[in-house]
């Protein structure tokens, strides 16, 4: 083929989404993604077959493995339904991030300080609501902002998220830093009555409930109620929503706090279901993948807990791939990152085609010029 | 601005100048509060006037002062200050806040340095390169930003660019190289992001998250696959060294904090100095602008929208680039897995500060830059208050900004959406 002819090769807007394409594509996608990564794989002097084979096993391969996974996919469940919440009504709530850090500390809070001096059987239900409030409290100030001033939301969450994190590291290297605990920054260990309860001798914890529930939850409000149509409709036509009567303000203050809710319940699930104390290591970036966990789940909120289990996978088979292969765990997110722009080049796909276009029929009057005569 | 237009202030505007007017008052009275009360008579506090040794400055006294009196004073003239806005109010209120916000910030050294000295020409040379790599990623934003497109991976594009700087000046023993590697990365990282922002219409936060995911990704694993084996090939470049500039140098105060620089710093200086005018004084600003307030008119006048976007956003890559290049062929000499540690997103803040512009946005970053260093000079100081809060205090500032204290700040009107041409 002549550059010429690449040149005709031209993308043309679909009328109409093609659901075969909707669902090929991404899976392409993916095939694409392994591709590339096993090029960067033999690149790295590593057998692409044996790593792929190493990960899969390492995050699927057995009890234990699928265990591991679902307690790294149980934050990015929560985080990413709260996330998709908010974008369903173009609200990007980049802020999960934040919300969670005040999660963990609401939570860390109360289980510390609150928790020996009540009823055992009250500390758990405190902890859980103490971290969703939290997290609500901290997404409620960026949705103020923005339904009472018009602020951009995306600025505002993005800076709440180093304040949130700033906070907590301030609190675990200082006043709450368990004095017994060697130097090590983090708070002493939370009274047991307030650990979210395992599931039956594995780490997995009453978050993956927590995050089923809510999963349901979003499902039923966007689907059946009203609420769900309000939101639906500011998403697609923020104008039409306004000549229906729809306050746009009253929706994002209530989504916001739903989202953000969720978001500090992650903060909540790691400190009371994983490391029982408040310690370095809540904040990982759970609230940047959660974006990319909604957007690839196209915000349904059952594709959100699937997403979620999966790119968990990605995440501890990288792990896996450290210590048996000796390969960095960041090839992982290398890994990711690609998907992550096959998937968006494969998304313009499912509204574009590609189509050759019919040569010209005569030689245009630039090819002339060039010719000899 | 509209207020040119109407002679008699609207209620609403004498509310909110009232209002700044109370929070002077508070910043007063916090003054004499905070730092007035219980101190101890007859201390001094002294003002380093001279940079360290090596500096070709002229060197001039440095200033003591009287900490109990200068405290007072700075917080009596701020209440009166406020006083003043309160009854009357200022013209250019926003002068005054400038002003008795750097009373509250003289009055804290004087406080925190009493019966010590504190070296204040030392911090403001280092405020001024802390600055320099928010300043650069605030300028990449007001490109993007101006011609319609928000970029968040903005962060990314440094980090990726920092890294590429160090080993292809490591490889070549060159550091201009890696200062065009650096460039070059950003600017390529900021074309995929403008080829699916701008012709795909793909999301433009979507978009930025995953260039930022990427870029942390890639430069760890890259990072720790082959930099920390070969230390000394591909991670050891050296740094820019400072450049003096003849003459202004010599200046006392003003010399050591802007004219005794690396070339980093001076790129970020000169670039402030020509993003003003482009953007402003020239047709391709007035696109600019234009394509990103209102590109359909743009349009219709025969500005070709996208091209102005393209064009925009990939310069402005290339600048978050030079920004990448700072810290680690600018300034560590190496380079860290996730060094740029949120500086790209501080920029972001620094625009906004700025109003979209590019000197505000440099003002601002100066800003930052200072409770950049002003964090690590109090913990040499043993300053009793943790080094967290002052480093939220960028974030806290950009919020109270962004809530409208200070004057509204507003982004073009068409941030963020994607043209479509029909």
């Amino acid at each position: 083929m002549t550059l010429r002819d690449v040149s005709r090769i031209r993308l043309e807007r679909r009328l109409e989404r093609s659901r075969a394409a909707a669902f090929a594509i991404p899976l392409l996608s993916l095939i694409l993604a392994s591709v590339f990564g096993g090029i960067l794989l033999t690149l790295a002097g590593a057998n692409p077959f044996e790593t792929y084979r190493a990960m899969l096993v390492g995050a699927f391969g057995s009890r234990y493995a699928i265990s591991e996974t679902f307690v790294k996919a149980i934050p990015l469940m929560l985080a990413g339904l709260g996330v998709s919440i908010a974008f369903r009504m173009l609200f990007w709530n980049i802020g999960a991030e934040g919300q969670l850090a005040m999660g963990a500390f609401a939570a860390a809070g109360t289980a510390l300080f609150i928790v020996p001096h009540i009823p055992p059987g009250l500390a758990l239900p405190l902890v859980i609501v103490a971290g969703f409030v939290a997290g609500a409290a901290w997404g409620i100030i960026p949705a103020l902002l923005k339904a009472w001033v018009g602020v951009n939301e995306i600025i505002t969450t993005l800076m709440m998220n180093y304040i949130a994190i700033l906070w907590i590291e301030y609190l675990f290297y200082g006043p709450w830093k368990d004095p017994q605990g060697y130097g090590f920054p983090g708070t002493a260990e939370f009274p047991a009555v307030a650990w979210l309860p395992r599931l039956a001798n594995t780490r997995v914890h009453l978050g993956l409930l927590i995050a089923i529930v809510a999963a349901a939850f979003i499902w039923l409000v966007l689907s059946r109620t009203k609420w769900g149509y309000e939101i639906r409709v500011i998403g697609e036509n923020p104008v039409a929503a306004r000549y229906a009567g729809i306050s746009t303000a009253r929706n994002i203050i209530l989504v916001m706090l739903l989202s953000a809710g969720l978001a500090g319940l992650v903060g909540m699930a790691e400190v009371a279901g994983v490391s029982h104390r408040l310690q370095k290591g809540v904040t990982v970036g759970y609230g940047y993948t959660a974006i990319i966990v909604a957007w690839l789940a196209k915000l349904n909120p059952w594709a959100v807990l699937v997403v979620a289990f999966l790119l968990a996978g990605l995440l501890v088979g990288g792990d896996q791939i450290q210590i048996t292969m000796g390969l960095p765990a960041s090839m992982a997110l290398v890994l990711q990152g690609i998907i992550l722009f096959l998937v968006l080049g494969g998304e313009i796909l499912t509204q574009y085609r590609i189509r050759l276009a019919r040569p010209a029929p005569a030689p245009r009057p630039t090819d002339a010029e060039g010719a000899p005569s | 601005m509209t207020t040119a237009t109407i002679t008699q202030a609207l209620p609403a505007e004498i509310r909110r100048s009232r209002i700044t007017g109370v929070v002077l008052l508070a910043i007063g009275l916090a003054i004499f509060l905070l730092f007035g009360l219980g101190l101890e008579g007859g201390l001094t506090t002294k003002f380093g006037m001279n940079p360290g040794v090596g500096s070709q400055a002229l060197r001039i006294p440095d200033v003591t002062v009287p900490t109990a009196a200068t405290i007072y004073l700075l917080s009596a003239v701020s209440v009166f200050l406020g006083a003043v806005q309160v009854a009357r109010g200022f013209k250019r209120a926003g002068v005054v806040i400038g002003l008795v916000a750097t009373f509250f910030v003289i009055a804290f050294l004087a406080w925190a340095a009493r019966g010590k000295s504190f070296n204040l020409v030392g911090i403001l040379s280092s405020s001024v390169v802390r600055a320099t790599p928010i300043a650069l990623a605030a300028l990449c934003g007001v490109m993007s930003e101006r011609a319609g497109v928000v970029n968040i991976g903005i962060e990314g594009m440094m980090l990726m660019a920092s890294q590429a700087a160090v080993v292809s000046a490591s490889l070549t023993a060159n550091l201009w190289i890696g200062l065009v590697a650096a460039i070059l990365t950003g600017a390529l990282l900021a074309a995929v992001h403008a080829y699916l922002a701008i012709r795909f219409k793909v999301d433009q936060i979507i978009s930025g998250v995953a260039i930022n995911i990427f870029a942390t990704g890639a430069t760890s694993y890259i990072s720790s696959r082959f930099l920390e084996r070969n230390v000394d090939l591909l991670n050891n470049p050296g740094i820019f060294k400072p450049i003096a500039i003849p003459l202004l140098s010599k200046l006392p105060i003003l010399g050591p904090i802007f004219f005794e620089n690396t070339i980093i710093v001076y790129l970020m200086m000169i670039l402030v100095a020509i993003l003003h005018v482009v953007l402003f004084y020239t047709p391709w600003g007035l696109r600019t602008r234009a394509v990103g307030e209102h590109p359909k008119a743009a349009d219709t006048l025969g500005v070709n929208v996208f091209k102005v976007r393209y064009v925009n956003v990939i310069l402005g890559g290339a600048i978050a680039g030079i920004g990448g290049a700072y810290f680690t062929i600018g300034s560590a000499g190496r380079f860290d897995e996730v060094m740029t540690a949120g500086k790209g997103f501080i920029g972001l803040a620094a625009m906004i500060f700025g109003k979209w512009t590019p000197i505000g946005s440099f003002l601002a970053s100066l800003l930052f830059g200072f409770a950049d260093s002003l964090q690590v000079k109090l913990q040499i100081l043993r300053v009793p208050i943790p080094s967290e809060f002052l480093l939220m205090a960028p974030y806290i500032v950009t919020m109270i900004v962004l809530a409208g204290i200070v004057g509204r700040a507003s982004a073009p009107a068409a941030d963020g959406t994607p043209y479509e041409k029909n």
